[in-house]
């Protein structure tokens, strides 16, 4: 097992729902979509974003664009107009995610 | 096949795109996004000061400029401009083309805006809750600004049938846009799931204007040709729902795999079933396929019936807010920033300001990926250049919000060196309008279509 910094393996583009951020991972070779299913969970995903995404996180699958998509509820100080944040939408969370280091035979 | 292109991803985007898409290329429609949640609000807040008021304006000035281009082409166009006051935006586009001697049949759809007919929903036992939290709108009635539900495209698409050159919307759900023009071109009906859906994915994929085809895509994207004169999206689609995205040939950007995954992935909740007034759309049916330069081709797409309600924004008055910045420069900016924001809790504190929320972060140093960036290292700190100490509050009460932004000049002399106050004097109050999402029975909203010149 080597580590691998999953900018290496997928890009990203991260969206807001109200207090909700949505980002979507694609796998930048079909054969790393397997990988990114398996390392790539919703628990890591929490826990990836301690301290910002205070909900749950939640997963879904679109293995026919090689791609996941992650929910993160209470991840935007109140969302939209509310949130005091300089990214009040998580646009940027998008290569926040692309930070993680996962596992690659 | 016909032709749909999005020149307009929301109001302020680029004000010569919608111009290259009509004058650059073979085009059919052109659909124009300017509605943000946000910009609800702030067009009630100008009717009620002005009752010819209330649309998007850059929209009568984009007509004036390429009417002439419109009719020599014949492209039609569908834009959801007419904000809180379709009638006024119509009027004003007729007056256009009054001006320049050209004869236009201009159509307005609308009956999106409910909210003079609040009171009488909550007095009928019409609930309006937040769809997130549950919470009775009585919680708010006081403080609404606007009210809409998001139509669907079938009012657009009769618009058309009943010869609209252009057709000027309230709130319609942005895929339905670009939807609207294949329900009237290929006959399609409700019941026709799969390809109902096919035109939502179709909408959503150009909603973002340049989204798709290369803006803000991180694949290989400082090889992407072109920025400068990057190309929007269009649509060609065909009568069995597949379509092909690509942009005028000579335009830079891109239309690849990437470009057009990225722009399917932006704002999706559940992929298998997106939701709009006219379908479920699933996104996991989608079959993309690379089928020339700059052209991607989507097949296989599937959907279900749509549900019996429409989703409604709300938008209420929630108080005040102010955020405040300071720019610390080498040596030991983080450590400076970071007493300076002591500084400004402790003299806060001392003027016995309560707020409900502050937030503080330090651009610079980690305020865009939080924890996930990790503090800078005891090495890396002492070398970064200049650190931006960003401190926002929030709260009902205008006059603390106004006081706090009084604390924000004074540290330029009085707190840690080698500062600057970014020349932009202290920070502004800013009332803050959220919003209130719901859902509203279908037959509570009866959308209203009307033609001009009248047809009789």
């Amino acid at each position: 097992m080597a580590k691998r910094k999953l900018i290496e393996l997928a890009h990203a583009r991260s969206g807001d729902k109200g207090d909700m951020s949505n980002i979507g991972l694609i796998a930048r070779k079909p054969e790393y979509y397997p990988i990114l299913v398996r390392e790539v969970t919703a628990e890591r995903v929490k826990q990836h974003f301690a301290g910002v995404c205070l909900g749950k996180v939640e997963r879904f699958e679109l293995p026919n664009l090689g791609a996941l998509n992650f929910l993160l509820h209470q991840a935007l100080d109140g969302g939209g107009t509310v949130g005091l944040k300089a990214d009040p939408q998580g646009k940027t969370y998008s290569s926040a995610l692309l930070r993680m280091e996962i596992d690659v035979d | 096949m016909i032709r749909i292109a999005n020149g307009q991803g929301f109001w302020g985007d680029s004000l010569e795109a919608p111009v290259h898409l009509v004058r650059r290329g073979p085009l059919d429609y052109l659909t124009l996004d300017y509605l943000a949640e946000v910009t609800m609000s702030i067009l009630q807040k100008q009717r009620a000061r002005d009752p010819k008021t209330g649309y998007a304006r850059d929209f009568v000035d984009l007509i004036a400029r390429v009417l002439p281009d419109l009719k020599e082409r014949r492209v039609c166009v569908i834009a959801n401009a007419g904000g809180v006051n379709p009638k006024a935006c119509c009027e004003a586009v007729l007056e256009t083309a009054r001006r320049q001697g050209i004869d236009v049949r201009v159509a307005m759809v609308r009956g999106d805006d409910i909210m003079d007919r609040l009171d009488d929903f909550l007095k009928r036992g019409v609930e309006l809750n937040n769809m997130e939290t549950g919470e009775p709108l009585s919680a708010i009635r006081d403080q609404v600004r606007s009210a809409n539900a998001y139509l669907g495209a079938f009012p657009v698409a009769e618009a058309l049938g009943r010869g609209a050159e252009i057709v000027v919307t309230g709130r319609v759900a942005d895929p339905c846009l670009a939807l609207a023009p294949m329900i009237h071109e290929f006959r399609w009906e409700r019941g026709d799931w799969d390809k109902l859906s096919a035109g939502i994915i179709a909408g959503h994929t150009i909603e973002c204007g340049a989204q798709s085809t290369g803006g803000n895509c991180q694949v290989d994207w400082e090889t992407i040709p072109d920025m400068a004169d990057i190309g929007y999206p269009i649509v060609e689609a065909e009568p069995d729902g597949s379509f092909v995205i690509t942009k005028h040939a000579g335009t830079g950007g891109r239309v690849n795999l990437d470009t057009v995954k990225e722009q399917l992935l932006y704002e999706l909740g559940d992929p298998r079933e997106y939701i709009t007034p006219d379908c479920l759309a699933n996104f996991t049916s989608i079959q993309l396929a690379q089928v020339g330069p700059d052209r991607v081709r989507f097949s296989g797409i599937k959907g279900r019936a749509a549900t019996s309600f429409y989703k409604v924004s709300i938008s209420y008055s929630a108080g005040y807010k102010a955020i405040g910045s300071l720019v610390y420069a080498w040596p030991d900016a983080y450590k400076k920033a970071r007493a300076a924001e002591k500084i400004l809790r402790q003299r806060l504190d001392r003027l016995g300001l309560r707020f409900d929320h502050i937030r503080v972060e330090f651009l610079g140093a980690n305020a865009c990926h939080g924890i996930a960036a990790a503090e800078p290292t005891s090495a890396a700190e002492p070398l970064l250049n200049e650190v931006v100490l960003r401190f926002g509050v929030r709260g009902e009460n205008r006059a603390a919000i106004e006081r706090f932004t009084r604390e924000i000049p004074p540290l330029a002399l009085n707190g840690p060196p080698v500062v600057s106050g970014l020349g932009s004097g202290r920070p502004q109050v800013e009332e803050i309008i959220a919003y209130w999402p719901a859902l509203l029975a279908k037959r509570e909203v009866q959308p209203e279509v009307t033609v001009w010149p009248s047809e009789s």
